[in-house]
């Protein structure tokens, strides 16, 4: 019988039947795109997409190699990068954020300042009464007892946003350990996914870790307000992230799209926000594949966008959505 | 029909299977070294001795990831070699017949248990229990010992030798059962007659007759060991230093490959990852090499006189 | 000579010792398998079973295609593994510890140490990329590969085992040495290489990291074992890393899922070669 139904599944797909559209890279945006295709499996039913999340540097790659269609990343792709695949354009999609948590039972509404949070990930600040948090937590009694940081083990998107966040706020992170998907951590303890490390945190009282947003909200942990560039402590929310989107847009979009919501002006904006992208192939091998994967691109950066909010994404600033419409209605071809 | 013909295909057959082996992992080398050459290139003979793991200034050294695959898995067997092969020698020589076949089943259903559940189980089960309960237990008993010292994180090294321990038990267990009842019965029965207790017939009649082939389950289960990357990655802590102390956070080989292969920024750190993989690979050879050894000098003699 | 009575307490320490080990063996077998059915088998429905997945927030929606997948890749795993690995293992069975077979051994051993995310990494190399596409095909090939040292080395071990009397006996008869091999040796070991490939296809069964390369994923049916498919170890892995408790409830039900498949293929393969062996 088993025989039977291998060569069932090796008779090769037969002409005419759906297109299936395969894409793979971050996991971040994963149940996102999920809810998109399924939505748009009913505009247009002549193609699927196959979306697996095995993370930003994974999509890149096989983007690179030609076993996808697609690719999806939470870290812009590196000039470096780019010179071997001239042309990929990168689309922003969405706006997500990474969010400080805490297990100190009892407290909440922890205010931090990235130069505390630098310090504390230096491993310089080793105690929660430190008086470096407790300036910024007056009326919060702090206990005597030390902070376990908890960073990601695995490469990820969520670990770049925080490590240029400190790497901003102390030129001594910048200089000794430095931004990208992974670094070499001073101290903490490593997790394996986002799921990892909430896990971790919950079952270590005195846990400091950062997180995506929405593991934060869905694994009930406390989150901590962090210092903006004009002063306030603001929570991460998807008004708190879009805020952050817009400002940065009023200053312009870059023909490129690989833009970061680093240090945003504005008190109502977060400061540890980012967009995520798609990467489409200027030259697909499959120009029917190529047509029908602008076509979803161009419907998730409208229709799709009132899905975000739900699953704490916040939407595109229209200024992005327009220049992004404008890039699409080019060939991939042409320009960067 | 020359007999001879018969024989002659079969010889023949059989050696092309075994060098179908070989050239698979010829080419299984070859591809690992291909892929890891930027790093080789860059880092040379330092790469196995260096500390250093950091991605941005792409400087990369494997000796933190050596020590925890070394310790973890030497954990894991002082742990799981007793139990398995005494579990082994109880169902085949003890136990009562009708029991064998439930435990005996039970044991190999550990076996399918995917390693992702076991990595689940780690740490929503075993590390707060190890946290809460055992580590601090031991570091007030046995705390003057450095293998027992440090805060109690509940992941860690002795979290990941337990895990592993749990998951090559049924193998070890498996095959050295198998190997246990393939002992002829006359064995047992000289060992008797000559006034041997139960355990004494188990020893110097059944063990000794399948030392070789319990050495090949335990080696079956140390290759599980060096190997396993999903449980292990989930409870061990994912800090690429070197410490004393089994409580502390480590990392091993199979670890920082599954960790950050998918997401590798650059040529560099990939090929960087593969040769951790190589290193794994030689590290298992010398591994090998030495429980070859172990049993050369033990027991070979007895092996040659059975063929 | 030592007393007897020391003896015998060496005997009854030694008995109760190794009656503790099974039993300590065990404990560990129902404390996970306990904690993956409490988690698990409230998700355990008929959805999962039929359905393919949907995305989070809508009801339903299941792992029929993944369990279908892994179905389908340890076919192909077994296909492509058992027999290159049943005459490997009558090699090295037949011939001493010296030269190719000593070789072929020495690195049988070395190979089941290599983690499954190599093995993923080297198939991708082989199968991924001259073929410019993920496949079942590659993750069979992946699974093979990691399925051969266990079911070479258990395989000849058992072999080797088979006493030697009734090998002589059938080549005094005159039954040629291939036939005595495959009519009267392979059958007498028979039990014991079914545990070794039982063992090797659970083991890979639960595997994840070699088919992030290789298998990809799927969320719909796969057309052809050239295409990317779906894979239960997979489905879990990526429901299990995401916030979402309703997926968190999948991922449990999906493992109890592959659990109890293996534990099928056990029963039925004991079974099946219990009968024929009588």
């Amino acid at each position: 019988m088993l025989v039977l139904l291998l060569l069932a599944l090796a008779v090769p797909a037969p002409v005419g039947a759906q297109t299936l559209i395969n894409g793979a890279g971050a996991t971040f945006p994963y149940p996102l795109y999920a809810r998109w295709f399924d939505t748009y499996a009913r505009v247009d039913s002549t193609v699927r997409f196959n979306y697996q999340p095995i993370g930003s540097g994974g999509g890149i790659r096989q983007l690179l190699a030609g076993t996808v269609d697609f690719g999806a990343t939470d870290v812009p792709m590196t000039d470096e990068q780019l010179r071997r695949a001239p042309g990929i354009v990168h689309v922003p999609t969405v706006v997500g954020a990474v969010a400080a948590t805490y297990n100190l039972p009892g407290i909440s509404g922890l205010r931090l300042s990235p130069e505390v949070l630098a310090e504390i990930f230096l491993g310089r600040v080793a105690r929660w009464n430190d008086a470096r948090i407790a300036s910024t937590n007056a009326g919060t009694d702090l206990p005597d007892r030390p902070i376990v940081v908890v960073h990601r083990s695995d490469g990820s998107g969520s670990t770049y946003l925080w490590a240029d966040l400190l790497a901003r706020a102390s030129p001594e992170w910048a200089r000794t350990v430095g931004r990208g998907p992974a670094v070499r951590w001073p101290v903490g303890l490593g997790a394996k996914g986002n799921e990892g490390v909430a896990a971790q945190v919950r079952n270590m009282p005195g846990a400091l870790a950062y997180v995506e947003l929405t593991y934060a909200v869905t694994s009930g942990l406390p989150v901590a307000a962090i210092r903006n560039r004009a002063g306030a402590f603001v929570m991460p929310t998807v008004d708190s992230m879009a805020a952050a989107a817009a400002a940065i847009a009023a200053g312009g979009v870059p023909p490129d799209f690989r833009m970061s919501l680093a240090d945003p002006p504005g008190d109502l904006a977060y400061p540890v926000a980012g967009y995520t992208w798609l990467l489409l192939p200027p030259n697909p091998r499959d120009p029917r594949k190529g047509a029908a994967l602008v076509r979803f691109v161009k419907w998730a950066i409208h229709d799709g966008q009132r899905d975000a909010p739900a699953l704490h994404y916040a939407p595109l600033p229209a200024a992005v959505v327009r220049a992004v419409t404008d890039r699409l209605e080019r060939p991939l071809l042409a320009g960067r | 029909m020359p007999i001879v013909s018969g024989d002659a295909w079969f010889r023949a057959l059989t050696r092309a299977a075994g060098a179908t082996f070989l050239g698979l992992m010829l080419l299984l080398g070859s591809v690992l070294t291909i892929t890891a050459l930027p790093a080789v290139a860059r880092f040379g003979w330092r790469f196995p001795f260096t500390s250093t793991w950091d991605p941005v200034a792409e400087q990369f050294g494997g000796l933190p990831f050596i020590y925890g695959t070394a310790v973890s898995s030497l954990l894991a067997l002082l742990l799981a070699v007793p139990l398995g092969i005494g579990a082994a020698i109880y169902l085949v020589e003890l136990a009562p017949a009708g029991l064998r076949a439930p435990i005996g089943f039970l044991i190999e259903l550990l076996a399918a248990i995917p390693s992702v559940v076991y990595g689940l189980w780690g740490i929503f089960v075993l590390a707060p229990w190890l946290s809460h309960q055992l580590e601090p237990a031991l570091g007030t008993w046995l705390g003057f010992l450095p293998l027992f010292q440090g805060p109690p994180y509940g992941v860690g090294m002795l979290a990941a030798g337990i895990v592993l321990a749990i998951m090559i038990v049924p193998i070890i267990t498996a095959v050295a059962q198998d190997v246990l009842h393939a002992v002829p019965d006359h064995q047992r029965e000289a060992a008797i007659a000559l006034g041997a207790t139960r355990w004494e017939t188990t020893r110097l009649a059944v063990l000794r007759y399948g030392r070789s082939g319990l050495i090949g389950a335990v080696l079956l289960g140390l290759g599980r060991a060096l190997g396993e990357t999903m449980a292990v990655t989930m409870v061990i802590g994912n800090r690429p230093e070197i410490a004393a102390s089994l409580f502390a956070p480590g990392y091993t080989l199979a670890s920082v490959v599954a960790n950050e292969f998918t997401e590798a920024t650059s040529d560099l750190h990939a090929a960087a990852l593969v040769e951790i993989g190589l290193l794994l690979f030689v590290l298992t050879v010398l591994v090998n090499v030495a429980a070859r050894l172990l049993v050369r000098s033990v027991g070979g003699v007895m092996r040659e006189a059975r063929e | 000579m030592i007393r007897l009575d020391v003896r015998r307490l060496v005997d009854v320490a030694m008995r109760t010792f190794v009656a503790l080990a099974a039993l300590l063996a065990i404990v560990p077998l129902a404390l996970i398998l306990g904690f993956v059915v409490y988690r698990g088998a409230e998700g355990v429905d008929l959805a999962l079973l039929t359905q393919l997945p949907r995305p989070v927030g809508q009801v339903g929606g299941g792992m029929a295609n993944a369990i279908v997948g892994t179905v389908v890749l340890l076919g192909l795993a077994t296909v492509f593994a058992l027999p290159l690995g049943i005459a490997a293992a009558v090699y090295l069975a037949e011939s001493p510890d010296r030269g190719l077979p000593g070789l072929v051994r020495f690195l049988a051993d070395v190979l089941t140490g290599i983690p499954s995310i190599v093995i993923g990494i080297f198939a991708y190399a082989v199968v991924v990329v001259p073929t410019r596409r993920f496949s079942a095909l590659a993750g069979g090939v992946a699974l093979a590969v990691i399925m051969l040292p266990i079911v070479i080395r258990t395989s000849e071990e058992i072999i080797r085992l088979v006493p030697a009397a009734l090998r002589e006996a059938a080549l005094a008869l005159g039954v040629p040495q291939w036939k005595a091999v495959l009519r009267i040796v392979l059958p007498a070991a028979r039990t014991g290489i079914v545990t070794g490939v039982l063992l090797a296809m659970g083991r890979v069964a639960g595997e994840m990291a070699p088919l992030l390369f290789t298998a990809f994923g799927n969320q719909y049916w796969s057309r052809g074992v050239d295409e990317p498919i779906a894979a239960l170890p997979l489905q879990i892995f990526a429901y299990a890393s995401s916030p979402f408790e309703d997926w968190h409830r999948q991922a449990w039900a999906g493992a109890l899922v592959l659990i109890a498949l293996v534990f099928a293929l056990d029963v039925v393969a004991r079974v099946v070669t219990r009968k024929r062996g009588e």
